[in-house]
C-alpha cells in the first residue's frame, strides 16, 4: 500500500504504524456521569467496518506525523490521506 | 454408510459406485430448535455435539459460501495447547484431547498427526517464561518438555543455532501438538452432524435478525426467514459485520493473516518450529510442501489478502532460522480474516439478547480450538451453562476487567 503523505508525497506503508479506529482522536469526557461506560466503549469496541474506514497511522519512520487515511477494507484502495492535527483542529 | 478399510476395499474392487455424498442437501426447514450461523469447523462442531451429547433436535447450520470454503480452510493446520494462562491453557488441553480421539469419534480420517510443536528460545529469560509456561501446561494436564540447546539440535539439527542476533538456546516441546488436515475436520463434523439429523444449509446468508423486546426469535436468509428458539452465531473473521445486524458492537478487529506453501520437498521438518523472535513458523504437509506464516500484516482488512512487506518478513525469517529452505519456490500463498479481539483471547457467551449466542473473537487462534469450541459452545446453547473450560471466555470481560491477555500488550488488537 503507498500513502500519499500530505507533507511528503506518496510513501510505502511499511514507513508507517497502525493504530486503528480514527475515531480513538476523540476521547470521551472523564468528567461524565458515563464516564465508566464510554471510556469502556472507547477502549474496547470497533464498528469494524467492511468497507470504508477511517484510521490512524503513524509515519514512524518519516516524519513522525499522525495520519487520519480513509481506506476500503475490503480493497485496501486508499482514497483520502489528511494529517490528524488538521482533522482535531476542524472537529 | 459407515467408513471403513473393509469398506475402501469392497469399493476399490468395484469401481468406486457405492460412495454417496457425505451429507445432504436440504432446503431449509420453516423452523428449528437450534440455528447456527456459520458452517465453518466451530459451527459444524457445534451442531454435532449438540446433535450427539446434548440429545439436541431440530438443529440447522446456515452457510454463506460452501462447507469448508472459509476460514477453516485457510489455516496453518496445527494443534496444540501450549498457553501459560489458566483460562485458556485448560479449554485447548481440552481441545487436544479431543482432537486426539476425534478420527474414531467421527468416523473420519482427519490425519491427525502428533508430530510435536516446538517454540524456539534465544535467551536466557525466554527459557524462563518456557519454564514458567510449560510449568503451567503441566499443571493443567498437558505435556512440556525444556529443552536445551543440544535437545533440540537433537529434534532439529538443521536450524541456525549461531545466528548472531539469535542464538538458539533451548525450547519448548509439546509432543502431543501437531497438525491435521483442516478440510477433513469440516467434512469429517459435516458428514458426522448430518448422520444425526442437523441439517446443513450452503449457500444460504443471514442478512437479519429478528429481534423484539429483546428476544431474538428467527434470522432472515437469502434463501427466506426461519425462526428458531436459540440463535448461536459462530462465523469468527466476520463477526462484526454479523453482530452489527443484532445491533452490536464487539472488542473485534478483523485483520488478515497470511500464509505460505512452498514447492513439495521431501520429509524434512520433523514437526512444527516456531521462531517467533523473528516473525515466522513451520510445518511439512503429507504432500511435502512447507507450510509457514508469520505475523499479521496489522491493519484492519476484509480483503483475504495481504501486501508484499509482509511476504517479504515471513521469508527473511523463514530463511535465516532454516538457511536449506532459501532455494525452495513458493507455490501458494494467501490472506485469513481474524477476529483480532482486544485481549487476544476467544468469546463464548451469551448477548444481551435472549436467544442469540455468540461464539468468536479467536485471533489467529482457531483452528486448533474448534472441537473444544464446538463442544463449548453446544453445551451453552443446549443448557445456557458455560462449559467449565470456557467460563472465563465472558463477553462482558473487558468491562469487569477480567481480561485474559496471554502477551499481556494490553487492548491493542494488532499486537496480540
Amino acid at each position: 500500500m503507498i500513502i500519499n503523505h500530505p507533507l511528503l508525497g506518496p510513501r510505502d506503508a511499511a514507513e508507517f504504524v497502525y493504530l486503528g479506529d480514527a475515531s480513538l482522536m476523540q476521547r470521551p469526557n472523564p468528567k461524565s456521569e458515563t464516564a465508566a461506560e464510554d471510556f469502556h466503549n472507547y477502549q474496547y469496541l470497533r464498528n469494524n467496518p467492511a468497507g470504508e474506514h477511517k484510521e490512524l497511522w503513524y509515519h514512524e519512520q518519516g516524519d513522525r506525523s499522525w495520519l487520519v487515511v480513509t481506506r476500503n477494507t475490503l480493497s485496501h484502495e486508499i482514497t483520502h490521506v489528511e494529517l490528524a492535527r488538521d482533522v482535531a483542529r476542524s472537529s | 454408510m459407515r467408513y471403513s478399510a473393509l469398506k475402501v476395499l469392497k469399493e476399490g474392487l468395484t469401481g468406486h459406485k457405492g460412495w454417496k455424498p457425505a451429507w445432504r442437501k436440504p432446503d431449509p426447514k420453516a423452523a428449528y430448535d437450534i440455528i447456527i450461523v456459520g458452517g465453518g469447523g466451530h459451527g459444524l462442531a457445534a451442531a454435532y455435539y449438540l446433535a450427539k451429547k446434548f440429545d439436541q433436535k431440530r438443529i440447522a447450520v446456515l452457510e454463506k459460501g460452501w462447507i469448508g470454503g472459509g476460514n477453516v480452510g485457510r489455516n496453518t493446520t496445527i494443534v496444540r495447547s501450549n498457553y501459560m494462562l489458566h483460562e485458556n491453557e485448560g479449554f485447548y488441553e481440552f481441545a487436544l484431547k479431543l482432537w486426539e480421539k476425534q478420527e474414531q469419534d467421527l468416523n473420519y480420517n482427519t490425519m491427525v498427526s502428533q508430530r510435536g510443536i516446538l517454540n524456539l528460545a534465544h535467551t536466557d529469560p525466554q527459557r524462563h517464561a518456557f519454564a514458567r509456561r510449560g510449568n503451567s501446561m503441566i499443571l493443567n494436564g498437558a505435556d512440556a518438555v525444556l529443552l536445551d540447546t543440544a535437545g533440540v539440535r537433537k529434534i532439529c539439527p538443521f536450524l541456525n543455532f549461531d545466528d548472531a542476533r539469535f542464538p538458539i538456546r533451548g525450547g519448548l516441546w509439546q509432543k502431543r501438538g501437531g497438525t491435521v488436515r483442516h478440510d477433513a475436520v469440516a467434512w469429517g463434523y459435516a458428514r458426522a452432524a448430518d448422520m444425526r439429523g442437523v441439517d446443513i444449509i450452503e449457500n444460504c446468508e443471514v442478512t437479519g435478525f429478528d429481534i423484539k423486546d429483546g428476544v431474538c426469535s428467527g434470522v432472515q436468509t437469502s434463501r427466506g426467514p426461519i425462526k428458531a428458539k436459540k440463535i448461536g452465531v459462530s462465523v469468527a473473521g466476520s463477526s462484526s459485520r454479523v453482530m452489527a445486524m443484532a445491533g452490536m458492537r464487539l472488542p473485534i478487529e478483523t485483520h488478515v493473516l497470511q500464509a505460505f506453501v512452498s514447492e513439495g520437498l521431501k520429509p524434512t521438518i520433523p514437526g512444527v518450529v516456531t521462531y517467533g523472535a523473528g516473525h515466522f513458523y513451520v510445518s511439512q504437509s503429507d504432500k511435502g510442501g512447507l507450510v509457514f506464516g508469520g505475523d499479521l500484516d496489522g491493519y484492519n482488512s476484509y480483503a483475504q489478502r495481504g501486501n508484499l512487506p509482509v511476504v517479504e518478513d515471513v521469508c527473511e525469517g523463514g530463511v535465516s532460522l532454516i538457511p536449506m529452505i532459501g532455494k525452495a519456490r513458493l507455490l501458494r500463498m494467501w490472506g485469513g480474516l481474524m477476529d483480532m479481539s482486544m485481549d487476544g483471547s476467544p468469546i463464548i457467551d451469551k448477548t444481551h439478547i435472549d436467544g442469540l449466542y455468540f461464539n468468536g473473537g479467536w485471533c489467529y487462534g482457531g483452528f486448533k480450538a474448534t472441537p473444544a469450541s464446538g463442544f463449548a459452545f453446544a453445551q451453552l446453547l443446549a443448557t445456557d451453562v458455560s462449559h467449565d473450560t470456557a467460563k472465563a471466555y465472558r463477553m462482558d470481560r473487558f468491562s469487569k476487567g477480567l481480561m485474559i491477555d496471554e502477551k499481556g500488550q494490553g487492548g491493542q488488537p494488532n499486537l496480540h
